[in-house]
C-alpha cells in the first residue's frame, strides 16, 4: 500500500519532469533552428546587400514638390513612359530628408524629385546619393546643378525667399510696405514679423544664410539679424507658415518664399509679394538618384525625363526661374527678371557652416526668447 | 479500501494534469506576451540608443551627443518650459476630468450618454485641426480675440506660448484622463456608501473617505498619463507655440530641420527619464490597491440630489461647450473661402481635387487601418493585462511585462516613427560585438498595412493597458480563486467572468484606439508607404501646402467617422452591455 502511493507520486514527478523536459528540448530546438535560418554565410553576406529584387517597371520616387503640382507634372511622364508605374511620397523637405536618411541601411527611394538642394547635400555627404549624369544635362544652367562629373544633384527650378505682406493687416496698422531687408529692421515693425525658425526650417536657414553672405562681413550680418530680432514675433517651424499667418492676417509680414506669397495672392487673399531690393535667399529644387545596390534603368528614365523641355515648361508654369531655359513667361507676380534677384548664395558654404551658424543663432535669438506669459 | 484509493489516485492524478497544462498554456501565453513587447517596443529602441552615441555618419562618439546637448544654453530653458507645462496641463486635465468622470459616474445629472459621448470630442479632432481651430479662435485674428468681428468685448489670451500650448494640451489630454477616470469611478461598491450614510458621514467625508480612496489607482494613472502626453507632445507647441520652447520641439528641430538623428535620438533619450520615474512612484502606490468589486460587491445608483446634479450639469456642458466650439470653428474654416476676409461657404473643399495627400483613397485607408487597430489592438491589450494582473506564478515575467507595457507612453511618436524605420527596415543585423549577422525576419513588414497597425497598437498601448488594469484591479481575486478550487481552467473563468465585467472597458479600449488611429500623425509620417496614403497625414499635407480648407474638411469627416462608429457601437453592443451588466444589478 505505501509502496504502491510512493510509486504514484514517484512516477508522478518524473512525469512533471519529463514534460518540463520535453518542452523545454523543443523550445530549444525551435530557438536554434530560428537563429540558424535567420544567421547569415559571409558569401551571402555580400550578395544580400547587394541582392534586391529589381523590378524594373515601377519605382518610388520621394519628392518634395508641390502637391497640386505633381500631378500635372506626371501626366507629361505618364504620356511619354506608360510602361512604368511612379509610386509617390510627398512630403515636406525636412521630412523627406529624414526619412531618405532614417532609411539608408535599405533605402526605400529610387530617385528624389524636386528636393532642396541643401537638403541633397546632407544625404550626399553620409554616400546615400548616386552621381549620374542625365541626358540633356548639358541645357542646365552650371549655376543650378551640383559642380562635380557626373553630378550628384541636378535642379529643376530656383524657389527665393520673398516677404508676404498683408495689405488690409498692413493698412490697419498704418505700416508702409517694405521694401528691403533693411526696411524690415525698422523698430515701427516691431512684432509685426514672423519668419522660419532657421532651426527647424530650411527656408528660415536660406534666409539667415544669405543675409550673412551678402552683409559687408558676418560680424554686419550679425548685427542686422540682431535689429531684425527685435522687431520679429515669432519664429515659426516651417517654411510656409509664416506666409500663412501673414494671409490669415495673424501678423501683417511674414518672411518666407515667393512660389507661396504668389500662390497666396491668387487664391484671393489680401497678400503682396516682395521681394527685396538687396536680393533673395534662393535655393535649388534638385534631383537625385539613390545610392542602391540594384539601380532601376527606369529610374534614370525619369531624371533623364525630370531635366527634359517638355517638364521644364510645366515648372515655368509655377516658377520664374528654371534650370533649363523656356520660353514660358514667368508666372504673374514675380519680377520680370527673377535671375537678377538672386542675391550672391554658395549652397557649399551654407552646407558646410550650417552647423555652426545655427548654433549661434540659437545662442543669440533661441535661448533668449522667454514666455511672455 | 483498495477501491476507493485508486479512484481518488485516478483523481488527483487527472487534476495535477490539467493544472499542469494550464499552467503551460499561461506561461506560452505570457511568453508571446514578452516576446511581442520585446518586438514592438524594446527592440525598435535599440538602433535609437545606439544612434545617440554616434556622430551623423555614424563613427562612435561615445557620450559627445549628451555632453553637447547638456551644454546648450537651451536646454535648460527647454526643461523647465516642458515641466511647467506638462504640469500646469496635468492639474486642468485631471482636475476637470474628474468632476467630468464624477458627474457622469455618481451623479443622476441629466444627458448623461450625451455628456459620455462628446466628453471624448477632442480625442476625435486632428491635433493639427485641433490647433487650426485655436488660431481661428484666439489667434490675433481670432473670433473670440475680436469678439466676433466687434460685436461682443473681445478676449485675448496671448495665445503663442506656454498659454496656447497648455490650451491645446488640455484639449488632447482631457479625453484621455476621462477615460481612465470613468472607468476608475464605474466600478464601485454601493454597500460602502451605504455603510457612510448609516454612520450619518456627511457627504465631503464621505467623498474623501470611501470616493477618492476608491479611485486613487487611476487617479494616479491619469496624473502619470497625461504629464508624460504633455511632456513629450511637439504637435501642440509647434504650431501655437510660438518662441516657447520644449524639449520635443527640440527634437523636431534637430530631426526635420537639421537632419541630424543622432542628436534626435540624444534628446530623445532624455524623455525616456521622466517615464521612468512616473514608473518607479506609480508601482510603488499601486503596490498597496486592493479589489473594490468583491463578489459580493453592489452596484451604485446614484440618487437625485437637484442641486449638485445641476452644477454638475452646468459644469459639463462648459467643457463640452469649449470643445465643440473648437469643432464648429474647423467645421466653419472647411466651409469658407478665404479665412477671414472673404465669409462665402461652399462645399468644394470636400471634393479634395486639386489638392494633394491622397483624398477619399487616403480617407479609406484610414478607416481600414484604425479598424484593424481597434480589433487587434483590444484583444492584445486586453488579454495582456489579464496575464499580468491575474496570472499566477511567473512574477518576474508578469513585472517585466507590466514594465515594457508602461514604455511606449514616454515615446514621442515621432521617436517611435523614427525607431521602427531604423529597426524594421534593416535586412541584415550585426549582433553587437561578436561579427554575427542575421537576417531580419522582421523586415518583411516594413512598408505594409501591418507595421502601421503595428505602431499605432504600440503607440497606444499604455493607456489601453492602464484602462484595462484599473478596470480588472477592481474585479475580486475571488472569482479566480474559487474558479481554481473547482478546477475551472483560468481561460474559461477569463470569457465567462473577466471579459463580461470587463466589457465596458473592453469597448472603451476598442474605441480609443479606433479614434487615435483616426488622427494620429507622428509615428505614421515615417512609415507610410507610398501605395497607403492616410488621411491624418493628409491633413498635414494639407496644411502645409496652405490648402487650410481642405484640411480642415478632412478633419470634419474624421471626426464625424469616429462620432459615427462611436454611436454604432455603443448601439450594436447596446444587448450586450445590459447583459452584462445585469447580473451585477440586484
Amino acid at each position: 500500500m505505501v509502496s504502491t502511493r510512493f510509486k504514484t507520486i514517484q512516477s508522478a514527478f518524473s512525469r512533471h519532469r519529463w514534460r518540463r523536459f520535453i518542452s523545454l528540448l523543443s523550445l530549444s530546438c525551435l530557438v536554434t533552428l530560428f537563429v540558424a535560418a535567420c544567421a547569415v554565410s559571409q558569401e551571402d553576406l555580400q550578395q544580400a546587400e547587394g541582392g534586391a529584387t529589381s523590378d524594373d517597371t515601377s519605382i518610388t520616387v520621394y519628392t518634395a514638390l508641390e502637391d497640386d503640382q505633381i500631378g500635372d507634372y506626371l501626366t507629361s511622364f505618364e504620356a511619354q513612359h506608360p510602361d512604368i508605374e511612379v509610386n509617390i511620397v510627398r512630403d515636406s523637405t525636412g521630412i523627406i530628408t529624414a526619412k531618405l536618411l532614417a532609411e539608408a541601411d535599405n533605402p526605400q527611394a529610387d530617385v528624389v524629385w524636386g528636393t532642396a538642394a541643401s537638403s541633397l547635400l546632407v544625404a550626399e555627404d553620409r554616400g546615400l546619393l548616386e552621381p549620374y549624369a542625365p541626358k540633356g544635362l548639358e541645357a542646365v544652367n552650371p549655376r543650378f546643378r551640383d559642380s562635380a562629373n557626373p553630378p550628384t544633384w541636378v535642379g529643376i527650378d530656383v524657389w527665393m525667399s520673398a516677404f508676404c505682406v498683408n495689405t488690409v493687416e498692413s493698412e490697419k496698422l498704418g505700416l508702409p510696405i517694405p521694401k528691403s531687408w533693411a526696411d524690415l529692421a525698422n523698430p515701427a515693425y516691431k512684432g509685426h514679423i514672423v519668419m522660419s525658425n532657421p532651426a527647424s526650417s530650411g527656408t528660415g536657414f536660406l534666409s539667415v544664410s544669405t543675409i550673412l553672405q551678402n552683409s559687408a562681413s558676418e560680424e554686419e550680418g550679425w548685427a542686422y539679424l540682431d535689429a531684425l530680432h527685435e522687431n520679429v514675433a515669432q519664429y515659426m517651424h516651417s517654411g510656409s507658415r509664416p506666409c500663412r499667418a501673414a494671409g490669415q492676417g495673424e501678423y501683417p509680414i511674414g518672411i518666407s518664399f515667393g512660389y507661396r506669397a504668389v500662390k497666396q495672392k491668387a487664391e484671393g487673399e489680401p497678400i503682396e509679394a516682395v521681394f527685396p531690393e538687396e536680393g533673395s535667399g534662393w535655393d535649388v529644387e534638385a534631383n537625385a538618384l539613390v545610392k542602391k545596390p540594384v539601380i532601376k534603368e527606369a529610374a534614370k528614365t525619369f531624371l533623364d525625363w525630370a531635366i527634359s523641355v517638355d517638364a521644364s515648361e510645366k515648372y515655368a508654369q509655377n516658377f520664374a526661374i528654371t534650370a533649363v531655359k523656356t520660353d514660358v513667361p514667368p508666372p504673374e507676380g514675380f519680377p520680370a527678371n527673377a535671375e537678377a534677384q538672386l542675391a550672391e548664395n554658395d549652397l557649399k558654404w551654407a552646407a558646410t557652416n550650417r552647423d555652426r551658424i545655427l548654433e549661434e543663432w540659437t545662442k543669440r535669438y533661441d535661448a533668449k526668447s522667454e514666455p511672455k506669459s | 479500501m483498495a477501491l476507493t484509493s485508486s479512484r481518488q489516485r485516478t483523481g488527483s492524478r487527472d487534476r495535477a494534469f490539467f493544472i499542469d497544462t494550464e499552467s503551460w498554456i499561461m506561461r506560452g501565453l505570457l511568453g508571446l506576451g514578452i516576446v511581442w513587447l520585446v518586438v514592438g517596443v524594446v527592440l525598435p529602441l535599440f538602433p535609437m540608443v545606439t544612434r545617440s552615441f554616434q556622430d551623423t555618419a555614424g563613427t562612435w562618439v561615445r557620450q559627445a551627443n549628451y555632453v553637447r546637448y547638456l551644454t546648450t544654453p537651451a536646454l535648460a530653458q527647454s526643461l523647465t518650459n516642458s515641466l511647467w507645462v506638462a504640469i500646469a496641463t496635468t492639474l486642468l486635465s485631471v482636475g476637470l476630468g474628474f468632476i467630468y468622470a464624477y458627474a457622469l459616474t455618481r451623479t443622476a445629472m441629466p444627458g448623461k450618454k450625451f455628456f459620455r459621448t462628446l466628453g471624448l470630442l477632442s480625442l476625435y479632432i486632428p491635433p493639427l485641426a485641433n490647433a487650426i481651430g485655436l488660431i481661428y479662435l484666439f489667434g490675433n485674428q481670432g473670433l473670440i480675440t475680436n469678439g466676433i468681428s466687434g460685436i461682443l468685448p473681445g478676449i485675448n489670451i496671448n495665445l503663442y506660448g506656454p498659454n496656447g500650448i497648455i490650451l491645446g494640451e488640455f484639449l488632447y489630454c482631457f479625453p484621455q484622463a476621462l477615460i481612465i477616470l470613468i472607468t476608475a469611478l464605474n466600478l464601485t461598491d454601493a454597500r460602502l456608501y451605504e455603510a457612510a450614510e448609516v454612520l450619518g458621514a456627511s457627504p465631503i467625508k464621505t467623498f474623501f473617505t470611501v470616493t477618492l480612496p476608491s479611485v486613487k489607482y487611476g487617479l494616479i494613472s491619469a496624473l502619470f498619463v497625461c504629464f508624460i502626453l504633455a511632456f513629450t507632445d511637439f504637435g501642440v507647441p509647434k504650431v501655437v507655440g510660438g518662441n516657447y520652447n520644449v524639449l520635443a520641439t527640440d527634437i523636431y528641430k534637430q530631426v526635420i530641420g537639421q537632419q541630424n538623428l543622432s542628436m534626435g535620438a540624444t534628446i530623445s533619450v532624455f524623455l525616456l527619464v521622466p517615464s521612468v520615474l512616473a514608473f518607479v512612484i506609480d508601482r510603488i502606490v499601486q503596490r498597496r490597491q486592493t479589489a473594490l468589486v468583491s463578489a459580493k460587491s453592489v452596484p451604485l445608483q446614484p440618487k437625485p440630489k437637484p442641486v449638485l446634479d445641476w452644477v454638475m450639469f452646468g459644469f459639463c456642458l462648459l467643457v463640452v461647450l469649449f470643445a465643440f466650439t473648437v469643432f464648429a470653428t474647423i467645421i466653419l474654416a472647411s466651409l469658407v473661402k478665404v479665412w477671414p476676409y472673404d465669409f462665402s461657404l461652399s462645399f468644394q473643399n470636400y471634393s479634395f481635387r486639386g489638392v494633394g495627400g491622397g483624398g477619399y483613397a487616403a480617407y479609406w485607408n484610414s478607416i481600414r487601418m484604425s479598424l484593424y487597430t481597434a480589433l487587434f489592438g483590444t484583444g492584445i491589450v486586453f488579454i495582456g493585462a489579464y496575464l499580468i494582473e491575474k496570472g499566477r506564478g511567473l512574477k518576474g515575467v508578469r513585472s517585466l511585462s507590466y514594465f515594457l507595457s508602461t514604455i511606449p507612453l514616454a515615446l514621442p511618436g515621432l521617436v517611435l516613427g523614427l525607431a521602427y524605420v531604423f529597426f524594421f527596415n534593416t535586412r541584415i543585423w550585426w549582433i553587437p560585438f561578436t561579427g554575427i549577422a542575421i537576417y531580419n525576419p522582421f523586415h518583411g513588414l516594413y512598408g505594409t498595412m501591418a507595421i502601421l497597425v503595428m505602431v499605432n497598437i504600440v503607440h497606444f498601448y499604455t493607456v489601453c493597458f492602464l484602462t484595462a488594469t484599473t478596470a480588472l484591479k477592481q474585479i475580486d481575486a475571488e472569482f479566480e480563486a474559487v474558479s481554481a478550487s473547482m478546477s475551472v481552467p483560468f481561460y474559461k473563468t477569463f470569457w465567462r467572468v473577466t471579459v463580461p465585467l470587463s466589457l465596458p472597458a473592453i469597448l472603451e479600449i476598442g474605441i480609443y484606439y479606433f479614434v487615435n488611429a483616426m488622427v494620429t500623425v507622428s509615428a505614421l509620417i515615417f512609415l507610410y508607404p507610398a501605395k497607403l496614403p492616410l488621411a491624418s497625414v493628409a491633413i498635414v499635407n494639407m496644411d502645409d501646402a496652405g490648402d487650410i480648407a481642405a484640411a480642415a474638411a478632412m478633419s470634419t469627416l474624421i471626426v464625424l467617422t469616429s462620432l459615427g462608429v462611436r454611436l454604432l457601437y455603443s448601439f450594436l453592443t447596446q444587448g450586450v452591455r445590459k447583459r452584462s451588466e445585469a447580473w451585477l444589478s440586484r
